[in-house]
């Protein structure tokens, strides 16, 4: 149980590649932080220069109070989940859950016991005299958590743990991962290159694009107030909606919509963003209006998705299942101004 | 040059060049054609005899028919005459310095030695190696001495261990050392059967010190491979949860090139049991550093006893056979595990 601090952290491997930069995040104790950002983006390099398998070139990362810069990894009291497991596969279940503990000189009957504990957690009761070649793929990811959790360790490390499941067990391991956050009462932090893994779990989600930490918030607060076009592309599916367009005395005029922007903004160009669910079938009015030319419908049940072209540009709309399109019709739809945003040319930022 | 003699081979060249592939090809189209013929059930279970048994007619020939006349012949006396057992009691008698008891003896510590001593410098060097810049480089340095042919190794380490009288200059590498760091009187490292720590002669150990030289380089290349097969992710695994480097290599390094070591160890120990070349051209099994592969060649070179050294042959034989088999399925363990 600590909080983490990236501190002004950079890692650099030769003198033009440098693959996090500028690096600034306070984890708090206790808190399931998950770091997202397209792969190559410098997550793993982050989480790794925490754990002490790489070192840092600048800045400082503190575990509580405590600067690890000049700690080994063996006395920094963290376990980390790597994503290919790294189980030890001349051990027994029972030994790769016990490794950590016997590092750490415990007695053998609180070894015992806390290896059956987190056996019977994670329900590896039936395999523990089995080698990790004889287990399925999640059974091996359970006993790396396993190897984990038994330690009770300051904080806990996982990279991309289930890029290695089926989709099913994926979703279901997502929510036991949860469930064990809130027992274990530990500070997480959890790597991950899909964005639905880091809206679900994360009680914040850091954001990371080339090197460069782009937003830090709640999933709420960045779904809802991206802070560039970047972190406003990444999150959400189907993505939100990015039109070209210039701004004329405060309003905006794209190829095929013109909306009056709740905000005054500052620059004359830039890019309109507005997600699916913002573009309804009423038209409201007096308010937005855009047509769109349909190519594919996409009917969910529950949702019925249709993209399109709206004047020069591709738009996707999250309409009323009932409503009645076809590939090829033409449709007056309308914008919900509430979910609008408007990011500058220049720097991408977000200005609403 | 007197070419002539080419001239009059040149129909046999003839019939190697051209003779022994058409024979095979006819043997590959015969055989196909008549496998062909069979009714559709009996050919998977004929065909791949058809194609092995050229290489078990060789086999045969070449290695189980002159193994089996070894193992007769060392039942019988010079004049062909079954004499039982005889042949393996004279080799068997005088015990612990007649017969073929001190190339036994020394047989037993090539196996211990130069087994160890490969093992563990091949074993060292990979893992000091492994972190080296230049790291192919130096490994083919060690590697060097196994392109070079026994005698020239021979040749290499008389220097290293030549003598000269106390008083004169020493010009064998391991005496100037001797004389002008540690201020000692020079050894004749080949001759001096004193023991080494009291127990093991000093000429032995210089004979398998000379070996093991010529066969580190062997070991350090399989043992560097098996190093490198394991995943990084273990070690920084182990790093996370607690472990110092000495205890990393301890309980995981070590662990999971076990396979490769008993694969490579299993090897060197035949290699020790079959020791001839280094002993021959060094000693010749003077100064009691005899071998069981040299006495056999003395025995069959000099003595003309051939049954005597067919006995040794067969000693050495069932000695190494079960070595074998356990080097072979640990191989197929090895390879079943990847
Ligand atoms: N040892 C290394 N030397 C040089 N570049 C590296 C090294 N390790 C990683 N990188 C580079 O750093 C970048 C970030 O890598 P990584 O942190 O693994 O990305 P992610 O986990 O976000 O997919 C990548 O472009 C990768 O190529
Ligand atoms: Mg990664």
């Amino acid at each position: 149980m600590a909080s983490v601090t990236y501190d002004h952290v950079v890692k650099r491997y030769t003198a033009d590649l440098t693959v996090v930069k500028d690096f600034n995040v306070e984890i708090k104790d206790k808190e399931f932080m998950v770091l997202v950002g397209p792969s190559g983006c410098g997550k793993s390099t982050a989480l790794r220069m925490l754990a002490g398998l790489e070192a840092i070139s600048e800045g400082e990362i503190r575990i509580g109070d405590r600067v690890v810069n000049n700690v080994a990894a063996k006395d920094r009291d963290i376990a980390m989940v790597f994503q290919s497991y790294a189980l030890y596969p001349h051990m027994s279940v029972y030994d790769n859950m016990a490794f950590p503990l016997q590092m750490q000189h415990m007695k053998k009957d609180d070894i015992d016991k806390r290896v059956k504990n987190a056996s019977r957690i994670l329900g590896l009761d039936n395999f523990l005299k089995r080698k990790p070649r004889a287990l399925s793929g999640g059974q091996r990811q359970r006993v790396a958590l396993g190897r984990a959790i038994v330690r009770s360790p300051k904080v806990f490390l996982l990279d991309e743990p289930l890029s290695n499941l089926d989709a099913k067990l994926r979703g279901q391991t997502r929510i036991e991962l949860q469930k064990l956050h809130r027992d274990l009462q530990t500070t997480f932090i959890y790597v991950t290159h899909d964005q639905v893994e880091a809206m679900t779990m994360g009680d914040r989600i850091a954001i990371m694009n080339a090197g460069i930490l782009q937003q830090v918030g709640t999933p709420g607060d960045i779904y809802d107030h991206p802070a560039n076009l970047f972190v406003a592309g990444f999150i959400g599916s189907p993505t939100m909606n990015f039109v070209p367009a210039t701004v004329d005395n405060g309003t905006a005029k794209a190829s095929g919509l013109e909306v009056k922007l709740p905000k005054p903004v500052s620059a004359a160009k830039g890019t309109l963003g507005f997600r699916p669910e913002a573009v309804t079938d009423r038209v409201v009015e007096g308010g937005p209006t855009m047509k769109m030319k349909v190519d594919v419908v996409e009917r969910l049940g529950s949702d019925q998705f249709l993209y399109g072209q709206v004047g020069a540009d591709q738009v996707t709309a999250r309409v009323d299942p009932r409503m009645s399109v076809q590939p090829g019709d033409t449709v007056q739809l309308g914008l919900d101004t509430r979910g609008l945003h408007f990011f500058d040319a220049e720097t991408e930022k977000a200005l609403i | 040059m007197d070419f002539s003699v080419l001239l009059t081979d040149l129909p046999t060249l003839v019939v190697v060049i051209i003779g022994v592939p058409a024979v095979l090809a006819a043997y590959i189209v015969g055989g196909e054609y008549l496998v062909r013929r069979l009714p559709d059930k009996a050919r998977p279970s004929v065909r791949p005899w058809i194609w092995v048994a050229p290489a078990l007619l060789l086999v045969a020939g070449f290695l189980v028919a002159p193994a089996i006349g070894t193992l007769a012949q060392s039942f019988e006396d010079k004049n062909g005459a079954f004499i039982g057992f005889q042949n393996f009691a004279a080799q068997l008698a005088g015990f612990p310095t007649g017969g073929a008891w001190i190339a036994i003896r020394n047989n037993l510590f090539w196996l211990i030695f130069y087994t160890l001593f490969v093992l563990a410098f091949g074993l060292l060097l990979a893992v000091l190696f492994d972190r080296v810049p230049y790291e192919s480089v130096v490994k083919s340095l060690i590697f060097m001495p196994m392109a070079i042919s026994s005698v020239a190794l021979v040749v290499i380490w008389k220097f290293m261990y030549a003598y000269q009288p106390p008083g004169q200059p020493q010009t064998g590498t391991l005496n100037f050392i001797l004389n002008t760091v540690f201020h000692q009187d020079p050894r004749t490292w080949i001759q001096d059967e004193s023991p080494l720590l009291g127990l093991f002669p000093l000429n032995d150990m210089a004979l398998i010190g000379a070996a093991v030289w010529g066969i580190v380089g062997f070991s350090l290349v399989i043992l560097s491979a098996a190093l490198k097969g394991i995943p990084g992710d273990l070690l920084e695994a182990a790093r996370v949860d607690g472990a110092g480097e000495i205890t990393i290599f301890r309980r995981v390094i070590f662990p999971l090139m076990m396979p490769t070591v008993v694969v490579v160890g299993t090897t060197l120990v035949i290699f020790a049991l079959k020791a001839f070349d280094v002993v021959y051209a060094m000693t010749n099994g003077n100064y009691h550093t005899d071998v069981l592969a040299n006495r056999m060649y003395q025995l069959l070179y000099n003595s003309h006893d051939f049954g005597g050294a067919s006995a040794v042959a067969v000693i050495l034989l069932l000695t190494v056979i079960p070595v074998l088999i356990f080097n072979l399925r640990q191989f197929r363990a090895v390879e079943a595990r990847r």
